[in-house]
């Protein structure tokens, strides 16, 4: 039992969660009668998408996808490592390739180390993403102001019952 | 009734579905998953690109800066042109002009409502939102100008400069707010900031380089190499993108708190 949870929940929580949640924004969508609530669910829906994507991007044990700023590979080297760094540190960051360190390719010597730094595309992604969500819920409030406006209601059904009697006006 | 039934049946077999697929996912915080690592055999990873040679390219910190208005440019620019688009839409669909033809005047035209009419009511949040907001403006630059070098950047700058404006609306009322951030100024604020986040593009062009390749501005920044012009543009297009964000996102407000009349909002 312990072992099907380690397996099947603890390493795979984010997609239950993106799951879930997804999964009630999806049936607010379908089985609510009330456009708002139907947004709602849109709302629930798309922070699922976001969850999803912004979990997919976390490393064990990695930092924010903000680099040190004079040193990019600061995260990225070892205690030791950098303690030796130490002389380098009054330079400009500009001294760092240049040849020289007596660990040979210097290049790779101070390359960060992707796997000490967050995935920073799917932070890049969601980020527009959430704001354009934003405004696109503006303009579906726009809408339903609209409607409401035109049939005095926002159930679906009887927005439906307006429709067919032909009861449109403007 | 039958639609709740349908509904829950047809969620439970796509949930179902979709966490069956979840087994062939790999787990949470795996640094070697394709998403982050690339698969093995096939391209590079993308991302490791982006996280071991953005500083070098760009000389941002700030990887997600970096990816937003430099790499994905050419994306940025047009989820800022769907935001302008998204306001234009609203302003579309919602504003009416005539007083008269105001379909349902429910509410008295401000009546008690500003701050200087004193009422009681409102004068502990009018203060508080007074000497709250230019704290929040002035965070809301730093967040703009700072993102190249901390979290932030235009998206969230402009969120929270639009913000500021949409507390004065709560807090006072809505005429309080557009005399100080009036219709015309928000809709011209998101219409130069598409401009400048375009002007640099094309800017690029005319000095005759691609599109949004911020690299040869060197010739206009007078920097040492592309690096530093790449990161100064990025300021640059961030900023335009902090204007469209602030304007659209006072004008969504301002419209369906008002009902498109602008007046007498709530």
């Amino acid at each position: 039992m312990a072992e099907f949870f380690q397996t099947t929940i603890h390493d795979y929580f984010n997609y239950w969660v993106y799951v879930i949640l997804m999964m009630i924004g999806l049936w607010a969508v379908i089985a609510k009668n009330n456009l708002i609530k139907k947004l709602i669910g849109l709302s629930i829906f798309q922070t699922a998408i976001i969850l999803f994507y912004v979990s997919i991007g976390v490393k064990d044990g990695a930092s924010i996808p903000i680099l040190h700023h004079h040193d990019p590979a600061a995260h990225a080297v070892s205690h030791e490592e950098s303690h030796h760094k130490e002389g380098h540190k009054g330079d400009d960051s500009a001294a760092h390739k240049e040849p020289g360190d007596d660990k040979g390719d210097n290049a790779e010597a101070h390359a960060v180390n992707p796997d000490l730094i967050a995935n920073p595309l799917p932070h890049v992604l969601m980020l527009t993403a959430i704001v354009v969500g934003v405004a696109t819920l503006g303009v579906a409030l726009a809408l339903s102001q609209r409607i409401f406006k035109e049939f005095g209601t926002l159930e679906e059904s009887e927005l439906l019952e307006q429709l067919k009697g032909g009861n449109v006006d403007g | 009734m039958i639609t709740k039934v349908l509904a829950t049946f047809a969620v439970v077999i796509t949930g179902a579905l979709l966490l069956y697929g979840v087994s062939d996912f790999p787990a949470f915080g795996d640094p070697h998953s394709p998403a982050n690592a690339g698969v093995e055999g096939g391209a590079p990873s993308i991302s490791n690109y982006y996280i071991t040679k953005s500083y070098e390219d760009t000389k941002v910190p700030n990887l997600v800066t970096s990816v937003l208005a430099d790499y994905r440019g050419y994306d940025t620019m047009f989820e800022t042109v769907v935001i302008f688009a998204a306001g234009m839409a609203i302003f579309a669909i919602l504003r009416v002009f005539s007083d008269e033809d105001d379909i349902e005047p429910n509410e008295t035209h401000s009546e008690g409502n500003t701050f200087t009419d004193g009422d009681h009511s409102r004068i502990i949040v009018g203060t508080t939102v007074r000497l709250v907001v230019p704290v929040i403006q002035l965070f809301a630059l730093y967040v703009v100008a700072h993102g190249h070098h901390s979290p932030g950047g235009g998206f969230q700058g402009g969120v929270i400069l639009g913000a500021s404006f949409i507390i004065i609306a709560l807090a006072m009322d809505l005429d309080a707010a557009l005399a100080r951030f009036s219709e015309k100024s928000y809709f011209r604020l998101a219409s130069v900031g598409i401009l400048i986040y375009a002007g640099f593009g094309v800017l690029c062009q005319v000095l005759g380089s691609d599109f949004l390749d911020y690299g040869i501005l060197q010739k206009i920044f007078l920097t040492d190499g592309p690096e530093m012009a790449r990161s100064h543009s990025m300021l640059g297009v961030e900023v335009g993108v902090a204007f469209t964000v602030t304007g659209i996102m006072f004008a969504i407000y301002a419209n369906l708190s008002s009902r498109g009349t602008l007046k007498s909002a709530l």
